[in-house]
């Protein structure tokens, strides 16, 4: 049904970021460094010790909205790939996402009024922990269990639908956050700030939506070929 | 749509994305078509004002409107005024992305039309008291008790009051509650 494919393994790594450089940031995330040569793809997931299609899921999840795997796709890929991938994201948000949005952010309201300072900045706190909250939650229990079920170990009564049953929304506060910036930032605000911050949201939001679809298409559906395997 | 490659264009965007489905195309208009359009029960129309340049059935979106209900989305073939535009429930252009147009299907099917711009997007003195009791912490029945109405208008208010500032949190409307001094910091918590 979905032959939207761009990426191949035998490309060459730097024909895939001409196509969508914002996959810079997925090769960043996965230690593979700029100065590609002319090595392929593959060649470079080899380097990094990174399932090659695995890989080429997540630039596909990417880079075409919409995009569903098959089955075929998702059988040929490996799992713990796709959570090394995940784990790394989740250390970015923390360590570097976050940091950069706060300290703008700092910088944006810091000619409002204390009130409208705190206001603001701890709407942004609340939403970090929020967020860290469930990271720790998938890092704690959701990864082990992949992990548990690629070894063939059994996993107790959790499964990959107790994950999506539990798996809430992060993108709703952060879309708040958006509008609240766009829309209704106090006057004293910092303007030259407010587009790199709004550059920054919207950057943030697109790629935490990308990171979800990551666990909810390819993940999930994943595991459960997996736990049902084990079944039969 | 008058353009068979528009036409199968957009059956391919829907094809390959899966949100929408075409129900059918309608090239030109004869009493036929018109008995078709009236029939149809789809979520939105995709016109090509140029169907209308040598009819004198005048104005499209007017003229498709009298025969349903749905949004009326134009993909013009050739240039179209501004003034012309703003009468569509949105505009797609050939060179926007297959995405980019499933995104504004999307934004023309969910918002209803009688709620178009000029109704005023600001919040009316009504949904500030509401959404001041929400910033409070308040539940629907609570806000509901207070102004003698019934939960589900509060409900409908809520709707309004997100769809128009675009903030679905309660966490979200506290912070503009606030930055707009409907409340001040102590009332909260």
């Amino acid at each position: 049904m979905n032959e939207m494919k761009f990426f191949s393994p035998d490309m060459k790594m730097s024909d895939l970021i001409e196509i969508n450089y914002r996959l810079l940031q997925v090769l960043a995330r996965l230690g593979m460094n700029i100065g590609f040569g002319e090595k392929s793809v593959a060649r470079i997931c080899a380097e990094s010790g990174m399932d090659t299609n695995a890989f080429i899921l997540i630039c596909d999840m990417y880079s075409c909205p919409g995009y569903t795997p098959t089955g075929e796709a998702l059988k040929a890929a490996d799992p713990m790939s796709v959570v090394r991938y995940l784990h790394n994201s989740h250390s970015f948000y923390i360590e570097d996402g976050f940091k950069a949005l706060e300290e703008i952010m700092d910088e944006l309201v810091s000619p409002c009024s204390d009130n409208q300072k705190n206001v603001i900045l701890d709407f942004l706190h609340e939403y970090r922990q929020e967020v860290e909250k469930h990271f720790e939650y998938e890092e704690k229990v959701f990864f082990p269990y992949v992990e548990s079920v690629v070894k063939g170990l059994s996993g107790g009564d959790y499964s990959a639908a107790t994950f999506e049953e539990n798996h809430s929304n992060i993108e709703e506060k952060l879309n708040d956050l958006k509008n609240i910036v766009m829309k209704y930032l106090p006057p004293a605000c910092n303007r030259k700030t407010a587009s790199d911050v709004l550059y920054a949201l919207f950057s943030l939001s697109e790629d935490l939506e990308k990171h979800t679809n990551i666990e909810n298409c390819v993940l999930v559906p994943m595991v459960n070929r997996l736990e049902a395997g084990k079944e039969a | 749509m008058p353009s068979r490659v528009m036409a199968r264009g957009i059956e391919g965007v829907f094809h390959d994305l899966g949100e929408f489905k075409v129900e059918g195309i309608i090239s030109d208009f004869s009493p036929r078509e018109e008995a078709i359009l009236k029939n149809m029960s789809v979520d939105v129309i995709i016109v090509d004002p140029a169907i209308f340049a040598h009819s004198s059935a005048g104005n499209a979106k007017q003229y498709i409107s009298g025969y349903t209900d749905a949004p009326v989305v134009a993909f013009p073939s050739v240039f179209m005024t501004e003034e012309a535009a703003r009468q569509y429930d949105a505009v797609l252009s050939l060179y926007d992305s297959p995405a980019d147009i499933i995104h504004k299907l999307r934004s023309a099917v969910s918002s209803p039309k009688d709620s178009a711009p000029t109704e005023g997007s600001e919040l009316s003195a009504r949904e500030k008291d509401i959404l001041i009791c929400v910033a409070k912490g308040m539940i629907n029945k609570e806000i509901a008790d207070i102004f003698n109405i019934s939960i589900h208008t509060v409900i409908t208010h809520r709707r309004n009051i997100t769809r128009k500032t675009g903030i679905k949190t309660v966490a979200g409307l506290t912070v503009y509650a606030l930055l707009n001094n409907l409340i001040d910091a102590s009332s909260v918590e």
